[in-house]
């Protein structure tokens, strides 16, 4: 009688690196492009020092809130404490920004883009990624993505501030309630960010996500579950709010300029 | 309407094999498997493939299409153009035993990993558990472990030498459906990191993607899990709070 030999355990010998034929490379390339113009973009313009308030309608670009340098002038609602002086490379709203690139260079959302996009690990569902070893989140840096939610508070203050603003917006060339096509742009930005802020999967943990026994709190509940419906489209949101901050900036900075004069509906 | 199709499948055994190329009939309605079959029928008595249920549901015919980890019971000809070759080849990740037939038992092994349900001192008959409370769990039962989840994955797809620290997506989301259940007791906290391995997870969601049930594995069970692990290990305000109300916890020990 023969017996049976297990047969030796080896992966099969396929040499091509993905045996994909769609169009699997589009969706690095792209996101680079749209990260990489957005990063210029967002640099030039927070280093510019110039063209972010309209004083007439106090429209303030999201990019500058809140502005803390002296020559933020009457745009500096919470106090100027740096020196007219300050180096170029400072940005006016330098307590803002950082925190709002924190937040999403540690978003979950953003992680999977440029982990994909721009370290291609993995470039793509099934297709072999460059790497001689891989570690993960497992080890500094990014072990520090698990403080997530810390730039989540942060970002919520700063949405806050963001909300002051548009109600400052609000503002008429004779000094009372005005409505212009500005306002109702910062308007939408500002509702855009903070569904992208809400929908946040730290903020779906703290709100509820967290607890084993939904059932003995109804409220968090109700919260976790709007908070989830939100979530769906996080991704969505990150990248119109990228448009949308964009949109709203550009648009600040031409009225600032004197390219054009804001339409207004109403005083 | 039938027309005749380009395949290409692997052929091998034990590691070693190569793709080879067939020419065969595809009638209007039919899915992947069934030219599977009929190769075998017709062309290649020997082609070793698995398959239980034709229906999606017992997650045996796990296999690659194009490059990509599918169910072939579920891969409609339909979606090819007739001139289009379709190539068929085992899934990548874990050893293959003959042709399109892989040798999943990684998978168990790792099944086996994860401590199993504790109720605590609650006798049969005892629990009460609301519909809310279980709701999400019950995204991940719909699980029919085809394990293309845990092939897709590139933490141990590019990287063999991971296979003995990480669990994969699919055993990830057991530990996070018993972090989730109103009655386990027990606290995988600690464990999900240092045994199953949960770190490796960089959330690019190809577990997601390829799903059959389409679990959402990272939105629901693998960041959720991310930021309870967080809140046990890595939140400097818990742990301080942990420490001045001196509250003691009881993580399941590493295996
Ligand atoms: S999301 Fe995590 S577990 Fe899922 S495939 Fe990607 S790395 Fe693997
Ligand atoms: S989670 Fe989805 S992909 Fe993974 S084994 Fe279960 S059904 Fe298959
Ligand atoms: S902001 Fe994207 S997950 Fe928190
Ligand atoms: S044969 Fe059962 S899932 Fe395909």
């Amino acid at each position: 009688m023969s017996t049976a030999t297990a047969p030796t355990k080896a992966r099969a010998a396929i040499g091509e690196r993905t045996l994909r034929k769609d169009n699997w490379r589009r969706y690095p390339i792209v996101t680079v492009v749209i990260f990489t113009a957005w990063l210029a973009y967002g640099l030039v313009r927070s280093l510019m020092g110039s063209d972010f308030w309209v004083a007439e309608y106090h429209y303030l670009t999201p990019f500058y809130s809140p502005c803390v340098n002296v020559e933020c002038g009457e745009a500096a609602l919470f106090g100027a404490f740096l020196p007219e002086a300050t180096p170029f490379f400072i940005p006016f709203a330098v307590l803002s920004l950082p925190v709002l690139l924190l937040f999403r260079l540690s978003c979950y959302y953003y992680r999977k883009a440029y982990y994909r996009a721009y370290w291609a690990s993995p470039p793509a569902c099934a297709v072999g990624e460059p790497h001689q070893s891989y570690t993960g989140e497992r080890r500094f840096p990014l072990i520090s993505q698990n403080l997530h939610r810390y730039t989540w508070v942060a970002a919520f203050i700063v949405s806050v501030i963001n909300t002051w603003d548009v109600v400052l917006a609000f503002h008429g060339k004779d000094g009372g309630v005005g409505v212009g096509l500005g306002t109702l742009i910062l308007l939408i930005n500002l509702i855009l960010l903070w569904a992208y802020t809400i929908s946040c999967h730290s903020c779906r943990h703290i709100v509820g996500g967290r607890l084993r026994n939904f059932s003995k709190h109804p409220v968090r509940y109700w919260a976790w579950v709007q908070v989830s419906k939100l979530n769906e489209r996080h991704g969505q949101l990150a990248l119109i709010t990228l448009g949308t901050l964009v949109v709203t900036d550009l648009y600040i900075a031409l009225l600032a300029h004197g390219t054009f004069s804001d339409p207004r509906i109403f005083n | 309407m039938s027309y005749q199709a380009k395949f290409r499948v692997w052929r091998g055994e034990a590691g070693a094999g190569a793709l080879r190329d067939y020419t065969v009939e595809v009638n209007e309605g039919e899915v992947v498997l069934d030219i599977i079959h009929r190769l075998q029928a017709t062309q290649a008595p020997d082609l070793a493939v698995r398959w239980n249920c034709k229906a999606g549901k017992c997650g045996s015919c796990s296999a690659e299409i194009n490059g990509m980890p599918r169910l072939l019971c579920m891969t409609r000809m339909s979606t090819f153009a007739e001139d289009e070759t379709v190539t068929v080849t085992p899934i990548r990740t874990f050893p293959v035993i003959r042709d399109l037939v892989p040798d999943v038992s990684w998978n168990y092994a790792k099944a086996r990993e994860v401590p199993s349900f504790d109720p605590g001192d609650v006798k049969p008959g005892e629990f009460r558990m609301m519909q809310r409370d279980v709701a999400r769990s019950q995204e991940f039962r719909k699980c029919i472990e085809c394990f293309l989840c845990n092939n897709v994955c590139h933490v141990v797809r590019d990287h063999e030498e991971n296979m003995p620290a990480f669990a994969g997506p699919r055993f990830l989301m057991r530990v996070a459906e018993l972090e989730m259940h109103p009655a386990d007791t027990a606290d995988r906290r600690k464990i999900a990191q240092s045994d199953h391995g949960l770190g490796f997870c960089n959330i690019t969601k190809c577990c997601t993607e390829v799903c059959p049930e389409h679990i959402k594995i990272t939105d629901n069970a693998l960041i959720p899990m991310k930021e309870r692990v967080a809140g046990r290990s890595y939140d400097p305000l818990v742990w301080l709070g942990n420490k001045i109300t001196r509250r003691k916890h009881t993580d399941t020990p590493k295996s």
